[in-house]
């Protein structure tokens, strides 16, 4: 009976003849179903309250303790290390042996690396001793070779060309710039020639394996270099971690670790004095990662004949979230954990939508005034994507806002975000509910009950999260579920990129999920797009 | 379906019976409207079938390497699925009472019985019996899992792990508490949908209640707070009858934190029977 009255088809004018014709009419008339309804209005604002509060909560409660040699324990700001900024505002740790010249003017400095040696705290245990032996072996971002730096002061511009533990030639520039060489490890046998040379703010590096034939690695301009800069060679070493991947998530076992660059041919072209210096440019590494050598101001270097040794400990890199960074530290999105919350209540809602016209009956009348069912879905969703996008907007800029000035107060080093990312985040977050909103209403429409369709939909966009975050599931399960599933969107909101020569865990509490943050939004995209077509295609072939 | 609540209602008129009787025969009501639908069935077979499947995922997935020692609880592991089993005995729990609302059914049975709490309480005592089988097949069944795969997995008595199996005490604890919180979990959610009456808005309810504090304990850092959250809240704590080592770090006892979740269904029991006894239907 309902169904011969829907399946009529009527000539479109008749649509188009209403008193408010077309899309825009039919967009009027869901958006007077969805704010006519009180409870959804309140369950909207209550999203938007419930994920500011909770956001602020965890941004406010996020201290960690500490505790001085012997000293009282402390809370808060007074925990908070000497922290250095890079050229980018970027947090750096820039720690490493450095034996160095002025060099006046422009110049040019090569040398041979010969030798890459290295020791790391004995985790054979399964747990890093600090102070007990240490063991030889090279931490894959272990790293010696020749730098040209603003100033000896953690932070500065640099630029330098270096041979790794086991990622081939580098040259690295100002902590996040970073452009592979060619791969493979240094020895006697295989010793590789390291050179740099600096045109004003140019610097170019060049590597070559016989000290003729060079070929250019690259060119990097460091803005506002001064004139004098310090010119030699280095070396460093960050933490050795042991990542063991169990159930319940990936153990991470860290101990400090030292590098020891041994170089030969050394020579230095422009106007410098001849005579070296040796400096622990930061007074050792980061956290727990002061190697023997370190913590002095004098680098520990030998010098015999014409062969330099230099053994450092630390890193020179953008400091990163997690265990990889070596400090407490805490990003802008921490303050939207509050999001998932709202998500839940905007999935609730949105699922409602489509599946209390179904409970009274009121498909009936909505199909037979509008029967082009596609304009009907269509407008549903973008009348819930726009009301779940306009809480999110709110709601994250609220919670970024109030969260953010919180989480600088706790303890954690608060890794910045520039403009642009912050706008990203924020936004990226309201889109992201957004999506969900939409994918709720789809499945409504599949599944035409209420509980099954938020139950489903919470399934889907808030378990996998909880699965990883919980680390309910073994690491690797749970990163592929981070990518295929739509809760893949938190992606979005990741605030610190990801850099390949920082060791960093994939782990959404610490900072980082496994799929870059566009990459995340278009799986939720895909997820949301593909809910569209089933929801169109069942909601065309059933009766209503 | 209503005719046979018809005719309950008739021999309670007839025989002018005591309270224990009108609980009895709201009892067979229930039992009746239970297994006439399939939904409940499905639903139960839903907590089974999930919790074994997560836990034997879970514990096929961890292995101990021979030159690593693993801080893992191996009966805890067993039981993850545990964690998974509880969403489907919300839905259970919520639907058993807002199907009544959203149909109008819940009209037909009030004016069958009109002593509402009485209703209340075949519905709560029913529900308990039906997730507490069905918790205790899912239970068992995720244990037998981790006893037969672990011990190929490097977690032998001989590296100092303790058996999973019921006849080590804190094993078998865990296990019979673990069946007990699925129960009390129903009650909590029962509760909840009592309360809010729309199926919609009481599983996400009931979800939030289920899964908001583990996610919120993973992100704050405050010990006080961590503290606070471990003891009080009803999943948190509630699973802590699950650990069978290092009980010494825990904020909660294993009984006690039960407890807590058992206080959170009491609340939850109570609101909803003061809500269903003030209001109309």
């Amino acid at each position: 009976m309902t169904s011969q009255t829907v399946s009529v088809p009527r000539p479109e004018a008749a649509v188009a003849d209403g008193p408010r014709g077309g899309f825009g009419g039919l967009l009027r008339a869901e958006w007077t179903k969805f704010r006519s309804v009180r409870g959804w209005v309140i369950g909207m604002i209550l999203a938007a309250l419930l994920t500011i509060f909770f956001g602020v909560f965890v941004a406010a409660n996020g201290s960690v303790g500490c505790q001085m040699n012997g000293g009282p324990a402390r809370t808060g700001k007074a925990c908070l290390p000497y922290v250095p900024y890079g050229p980018g505002g970027e947090v750096v740790t820039d720690s490493f042996a450095f034996l160095r010249q002025p060099l006046a003017g422009n110049g040019t400095i090569t040398a041979r690396v010969i030798a890459l040696k290295g020791e790391h705290a004995d985790l054979s245990n399964g747990r890093a001793q600090v102070g007990s032996g240490m063991v030889p072996g090279l931490s894959a971002w272990a790293k010696a070779g020749v730098i040209i730096k603003q100033s000896t002061h953690q932070g500065s511009a640099y630029a330098a060309m270096m041979v790794t533990g086991s990622n081939g030639v580098r040259m690295q520039y100002n902590y996040t710039g970073d452009i592979a060489g060619p791969p493979g490890s240094v020895s006697a046998g295989h010793p590789r020639w390291l050179r740099l040379t600096r045109s004003g703010d140019t610097i170019t590096g060049y590597e070559s394996a016989n000290g003729t034939q060079w070929t250019k690695v690259g060119t990097v301009q460091l803005a506002g270099l001064r004139s004098t800069v310090q010119v030699g060679m280095f070396a460093t070493s960050p933490d050795y971690t042991v990542t063991q991947d169990s159930f319940g998530g990936a153990n991470n076992n860290s101990g400090p670790s030292q590098a020891t660059g041994v170089f030969d041919h050394v020579s230095l072209t422009g106007s410098a004095p001849g005579k070296w210096t040796g400096t622990t440019v930061g007074g050792g590494g980061p956290a727990g990662a002061q190697g023997p050598g370190g913590g002095s101001g004098t680098a520990p270097y030998t010098h015999t004949g014409s062969t330099f040794t230099v053994t450092g400990s630390g890193d020179i890199a953008p400091v990163t979230p997690g265990p990889g960074g070596g400090l407490p530290t805490v990003t802008i999105e921490q303050s939207l954990v509050g999001a998932f919350l709202g998500l839940i209540v905007i999935v609730v809602v949105a699922a409602m939508f489509f599946t209390t016209e179904y409970r009274r009956g009121l498909i009936r009348t909505t199909l037979a005034a509008t029967p082009r069912r596609g304009a009907v879905l269509a407008a549903k969703a973008v009348v819930i994507g726009a009301v779940a996008f306009v809480i999110g907007l709110v709601a994250a800029a609220v919670s970024i806002t109030l969260g953010v000035p919180k989480e600088e107060n706790q303890g954690q080093v608060l890794l910045p975000a520039s403009l642009p990312t912050e706008v990203r985040v924020i936004v990226g977050t309201a889109a992201m509910l957004a999506l969900a909103a939409v994918l709720a209403v789809c499945l409504g429409v599949i599944l035409r009950r209420s509980a099954a369709a938020i139950t489903v939909a919470i399934l889907l966009v808030f378990m996998p999260f909880l699965l990883a975050v919980l680390n309910a599931v073994p690491a690797g399960a749970g990163a592929w579920l981070l990518r295929l599933t739509p809760a893949a969107g938190v992606a979005i909101e990741q605030s610190i990129p990801r850099y390949s020569q920082v060791f960093t865990v994939t782990n959404p509490v610490q900072g980082y999920d496994p799929l870059s943050p566009y990459a995340g939004f278009g799986v939720l995209c895909l997820w949301a797009a593909a809910a569209l077509v089933l929801a169109l295609i069942t909601l065309r072939r059933r009766d209503a | 379906m209503s005719t046979t609540v018809q005719a309950q209602q008739a021999t309670i008129l007839d025989s002018a019976p005591a309270r224990g009787a009108s609980v009895r025969h709201a009892l067979h009501a229930e039992w009746t409207k239970l297994r006439t639908v399939s939904g409940p069935a499905w639903l139960l077979l839903g907590v089974a079938a999930l919790t074994i499947a997560v836990s034997a995922a879970a514990v096929g997935a961890t292995h101990c390497p021979h030159n690593l020692t693993c801080p893992i609880d191996p009966t805890k592991l067993s039981l993850t699925g545990v964690q998974f089993g509880q969403a489907v005995v919300a839905i259970l729990a919520v639907l058993m009472i807002c199907n009544e609302y959203s149909c109008g059914m819940i009209r037909t049975t009030l004016a069958a019985m009109p002593n509402r709490l009485a209703v209340l309480a075949a519905k709560a005592i029913l529900l308990a019996a039906l997730v507490l089988v069905g918790g205790a097949v899912a239970v068992f069944g995720a244990v037998l899992v981790g006893h037969l795969i672990l011990p190929g997995h490097g977690f032998t008595a001989a590296r100092g792990f303790h058996p999973v199996w019921l006849s080590y005490g804190p094993t078998l604890r865990a296990a019979c508490g673990s069946v007990l919180y699925l129960g009390l979990i129903a009650l909590l959610c029962f509760g909840v949908a009592l309360i809010v009456r729309d199926s919609a808005v009481s599983i996400g309810v009931a979800l939030a209640l289920l899964y908001l504090f583990p996610i919120v304990l993973a992100f704050v850092g405050n010990a006080h707070w961590q503290h606070r959250l471990e003891r009080w809240t009803p999943t948190v704590a509630g699973l802590t009858i699950q650990d069978t080592t290092g009980l010494r770090g825990l904020a909660i006892t294993p009984w006690a934190g039960l407890g807590v979740l058992a206080i959170w269904a009491a609340a939850a029991l109570v609101a909803g029977g003061i809500a269903l006894k003030l209001r109309d239907a």
